[in-house]
């Protein structure tokens, strides 16, 4: 029922790989988390992989906001891959695909941020 | 035949999946689509957060009492704090309105309440708490089918 959360790091891209369900418990950790990874390791990018998130709500659109307004500062990009359709509703309901990309899979993220 | 439940818990973060999952466990008997379980659950956890952070202020010590309604193929829910109750409902319900930007809220939480759900009522009284009430009726398609 909780979030597992796996991060891998790739040139100045972050990838955070989300299994399980993202509410407001779950999105502190991940904020704190990837807060921590964007400063420490001179983040650019973020690629967020939602394929295996079963479950998420408002907080977990108000924690991907957040990270979007971060790597924005940083004049970064934010594309979130392998939405699906329950989430999609979410993100389509709070307008937030007018600002952050979507992307099929992981792989054609990392190629449009040029990373094969 | 009607059908109740009634689930009290401390306001705690670790308490919301514990509320959405014990909520359709109870919802799973009228045979709901696979869409209803997850906007009923959805909707649970948008107001039990909302007691927790804005009723509540995230101070541990007090309790969200819900209660569960079925009959038919219809479900009542009640979704209740004795939190700080709302000054503004209407503004409250504004979607990207929320009252703690720095807590990164999205502002979306009623907004999808009230897509998830026909019905959405809010009753709140400053220093007394809020209780939210939410109808929904499920389509009952294999029930017609047969």
């Amino acid at each position: 029922m909780s979030l597992n959360i796996e991060m891998e790091v790739k040139n100045d891209i972050l990838c955070i790989r989300l299994d399980g369900e993202l509410d407001h418990h779950a999105a502190d950790e991940l904020r704190q988390r990837a807060t921590s990874a964007i400063e420490e390791q001179n983040i650019r990018n973020i690629v967020l992989n939602l394929e295996h998130l079963t479950f998420m709500d408002s907080s977990g659109l108000g924690v991907v906001l957040g990270r979007y307004k971060h790597i924005k500062q940083l004049h970064g990009e934010m594309i979130v891959c392998a939405v699906t359709p329950p989430i999609k509703r979410l993100f389509d309901m709070s307008g937030l695909f007018k600002i952050v990309r979507l992307e099929q899979s992981e792989e054609n993220a990392l190629e449009r941020l040029g990373v094969a | 035949m009607k059908n109740e439940m009634n689930l009290q818990f401390s306001a705690l973060s670790q308490n919301e999946s514990f509320a959405r999952v014990t909520v359709a466990a109870f919802i799973a008997q009228l045979d709901p689509t696979v869409d209803e379980l997850t906007e009923i659950k959805t909707v649970v956890s948008e107001a039990v957060t909302n007691s927790i952070i804005h009723g509540y202020e995230n101070s541990h010590d007090g309790k969200v009492y819900i209660s569960v309604v079925l009959e038919d193929n219809f479900v009542e829910l009640v979704i209740r704090d004795k939190g700080v109750g709302i000054q503004d409902i209407d503004e409250a319900r504004q979607p990207l309105y929320t009252s703690k930007p720095e807590l990164e809220r999205s502002g979306m939480g009623f907004t999808i309440m009230e897509n998830f759900m026909d019905e959405v009522e809010v009753r709140s009284e400053p220093g007394f708490g809020t209780e939210i009430r939410m109808k929904k009726h499920l389509l009952k398609s294999k029930a017609l089918c047969n």
